[in-house]
């Protein structure tokens, strides 16, 4: 009954119908989001912002997690590609149990929707949508709890495929709460898949998850070794509530031993680029002269985030409509 | 006399050496004869069970039965009748009702419906604490005498050391069985699956082993100190069957049991976020399974249903967010013969575990010799069953492994003689 979400994802002939995880995609089908984006990045710079992709379609940005950044990014790409966008701001209230969760759902799938974007605070929230609740609407995994964030994880390969010439081969490091991060277990998927030398995670034993090796990620505790020989560093934010919950004893102490800086970076490659998800906690994971350096792509990432939306929902929405036009025939 | 005669079936009491196709001849509720035909009276109804066994009737340790509570989960009627079909003829009911079964009046309500249902007997468990709660201790010695064979606090916490040290010293004064279950909240809390590999993968937050291992070193030593009568339920993890060993080797008379999902399943079950492996205990890894399985081999562990029934919406959600547990009772008898197919469960162990074992650890008597009660199930190993949600007993819509063909199934369950299912 249940699929392998990297399955459920796909339709019978390996297309994408909707984006839920990095994990399990073949390495061609990482390339095509990378080359579309990178296609639709071109147009923009041509001056070409809208495109009619998904023309009268309808999007709908469902989040039941607070994020401003990343709706809006979400919206901008749903409007460069045409469609009707409508933002919904669902908190998760302590009711709002599974019942609601599927109401909310069947009365927007009800409303001819085509697509939804998801942002959810439990792992596997979109992928339970996809599988069990509408799965002829197109899911957008905008995040599930500490599962995946797919299409950061995306944007993040094209930063690195734009600024180091490709994937392939490079080393890259991780930086911080991997426990709970669902960027980077996306990352160490994308990246192992599309050829990456070596991903490394660094931070304190509490904060990575038991057997991440199991994932292709190798751990590390000090950014020296860690760091040594890297062309890519990804800093991650670090949430205040960690403090309380016995997993750091303090921001001060936690940047001392992790805090990027310039004489850490120096122990990468020194063509090494500095990456950041944002927003960035300046002083906590990074030091301003990093994070505003020469080596940092930081705001290269905003902006290519909204081209890789743009290609993973033209991709998806394309693949439902291949799969009910063969349904119907 | 009139008797029930049972022929051609392969009478299984392994606890006895007994494994024959022989013939069993009821009455007056008791087994009057076996492998002869008595001297005087008639057969009144004969039962040809070829190709069947003849076992003694299971006792479950620990079922989850609804009601009082929950009536859109499932009555004691259905859950009983569900148990039948598993071969139990008792059930330990767990006291996590709503009311709590922590008082004379709720365990009466629950023996009554029970009784009105005439299905499997229900053994309640009466409530450790006042309302499950962990601080204050509920009348045990009240519990008991009408008619709890144990008391337990299911799964939930005690206040601190110091409750749970008083309530095995109270029990130990007048002797009273406790089922305690191994369970360290403070490191399980937010976990929603076994930690390892599969949740890192996964996102979820785990429960790590240590979370029962630690727990149950405190129990053993509290155990210890008290001199209270104890049995652990559900145990998940390889390290605790070498901590039962070992405190067993210093003289500690201590029982454990296991669930039989946790024998069946580990935690790539859960892969693809499948809510109905989201079980209370944990399933948990390969290593584990195998030392649950060789524990129930060498006779040291008892094999619980854990049979927790639920509506189907209570497992609609994302994973932990869906409500924990399975509802076993309808799949127990497949999947335990799955074991023995494999050649991962002996059979006679199979049988001890759920029979024999957990009679001796309540004083019961559950066997197939002349003169004993006839309380027995007759399993059809051989006949393939596809599960589907519509034919279940249980109301719980909950099971592991819908749309399965798997082998086996109950095809009678007798009660002091009386044929109830």
């Amino acid at each position: 009954m249940t699929t392998h979400p990297s399955q459920v994802q796909l339709t019978e002939d390996g297309r994408l119908k909707h984006f839920l995880t990095t994990e399990g995609l073949s390495k061609a089908l990482l390339t095509e989001i990378l080359d579309t984006a990178d296609s639709f990045i071109s147009t923009q710079e041509r001056g070409v912002k809208k495109v009619p992709l998904l023309r009268g379609k309808t999007v709908v940005n469902l989040f039941f997690e607070n994020s401003t950044r990343t709706r809006s990014t979400f919206e901008l790409a749903a409007k460069r590609l045409s469609a009707d966008i409508l933002n919904l701001d669902i908190a998760k209230s302590a009711t709002a149990k599974g019942e609601t969760l599927m109401d909310t759902l069947w009365n927007l799938e009800a409303m001819y929707s085509d697509m939804f974007v998801v942002r959810h605070a439990d792992s596997g929230a979109a992928h339970f949508i996809a599988e069990q609740v509408t799965p002829n609407v197109a899911i957008i995994n905008a995040g599930d709890g500490r599962h995946a964030h797919p299409t950061q994880a995306m944007l993040d390969m094209l930063t690195i495929r734009r600024h180091q010439h490709s994937i392939e081969g490079k080393v890259v490091a991780i930086v911080g709460d991997i426990l709970h991060s669902r960027v980077a277990r996306s990352q160490i998927h994308a990246l192992r898949t599309l050829g990456a030398a070596e991903v490394r995670v660094i931070g304190p034993g509490t904060l990575l998850p038991r057997d991440i090796e199991a994932l292709g990620a190798k751990p590390f505790y000090n950014m020296k070794d860690g760091l040594r020989d890297c062309d890519v560093v990804i800093m991650l934010r670090l949430q205040k509530e960690r403090m309380n919950n016995a997993l750091l004893p303090s921001e001060s102490e936690f940047f001392k031993l992790y805090g990027l800086t310039t004489e850490k970076l120096a122990f990468a490659k020194p063509n090494a680029i500095v990456m950041h998800p944002g927003p960035i906690n300046r002083g906590v994971e990074i030091e301003s002269a990093v994070a505003d350096g020469p080596q940092s792509v930081i705001l290269h990432q905003v902006s290519y985030g909204i081209a890789v939306r743009m290609a993973v929902m033209s991709m998806a929405m394309s693949g439902q409509q291949t799969q009910a036009t063969e349904e119907q025939a | 006399m009139r008797y029930l005669h049972i022929t051609n079936a392969r009478v299984l009491d392994p606890a006895l050496g007994l494994d024959q196709v022989i013939d069993v001849y009821v009455a007056d509720g008791r087994i009057q004869a076996i492998g002869h035909k008595p001297h005087a009276g008639e057969i009144e109804h004969s039962i040809d069970a070829s190709g069947q066994w003849l076992v003694p009737g299971f006792i479950d340790l620990g079922a989850h039965l609804p009601e009082p509570g929950y009536p859109h989960k499932g009555t004691i009627g259905s859950e009983t009748q569900a148990a039948c079909a598993a071969g139990f003829t008792h059930v330990c009911a767990l006291p996590d009702s709503k009311p709590v079964a922590d008082s004379p009046a709720v365990i009466k309500l629950i023996q009554e419906k029970a009784n009105q249902a005439g299905y499997a007997r229900v053994l309640p468990l009466g409530a450790l604490t006042q309302g499950l709660e962990g601080e204050q201790l509920a009348n045990m010695v009240s519990l008991t005498e009408v008619g709890c064979v144990a008391l337990s606090n299911a799964r939930a916490p005690f206040k601190d050391s110091y409750v749970l040290r008083r309530v095995m010293e109270y029990a130990a004064t007048y002797d009273l069985l406790l089922f305690l279950t191994a369970n360290d909240a403070a490191l399980a809390a937010g976990g929603c699956m076994h930690e390892g590999p599969t949740a890192t993968r996964l996102g979820l937050a785990g429960v790590p082993e240590t979370a029962e291992t630690v727990a149950l070193a405190q129990l053993l030593l509290l155990i210890e100190q008290t001199g209270v009568r104890a049995h652990i339920s559900q145990i998940s993890c390889a390290r605790s069957v070498r901590m039962l060993n070992h405190a067993r080797q210093q003289g500690l008379r201590v029982t454990a049991d296991v669930a039989l999902a946790n024998l069946v399943y580990t935690d790539e079950a859960v892969t693809g976020y499948n809510s109905q492996f989201h079980a209370q205990p944990p399933l948990r890894s390969e290593h584990d399974r195998q030392a649950l399985l060789a524990a129930v081999n060498a006779g040291e562990l008892c094999i619980s249903s854990n049979h927790r029934p639920h509506e189907i919406a209570a497992k609609k959600a994302p994973f932990s967010d869906a409500e924990a547990g399975m509802s076993l009772f309808d799949v127990f008898i497949p999947l335990a013969l799955q074991l023995v197919e494999r050649g991962e469960l002996q059979l006679s162990a199979l049988i001890q575990a759920c029979s024999s074992q957990p009679a001796q650890l309540l004083g019961m008597e559950q066997r197939l010799s002349e003169g004993a009660t006839f309380n027995a199930a007759l399993i059809n190993p051989n006949s393939q069953v596809t599960i589907s949600r519509r034919a279940l007993k249980s109301r719980g819509g909950n099971i592991p492994c819908p749309g399965e063909t798997l082998n086996g199934h109950v095809s009678a369950v007798f009660i002091g003689g009386r044929h109830v299912f």
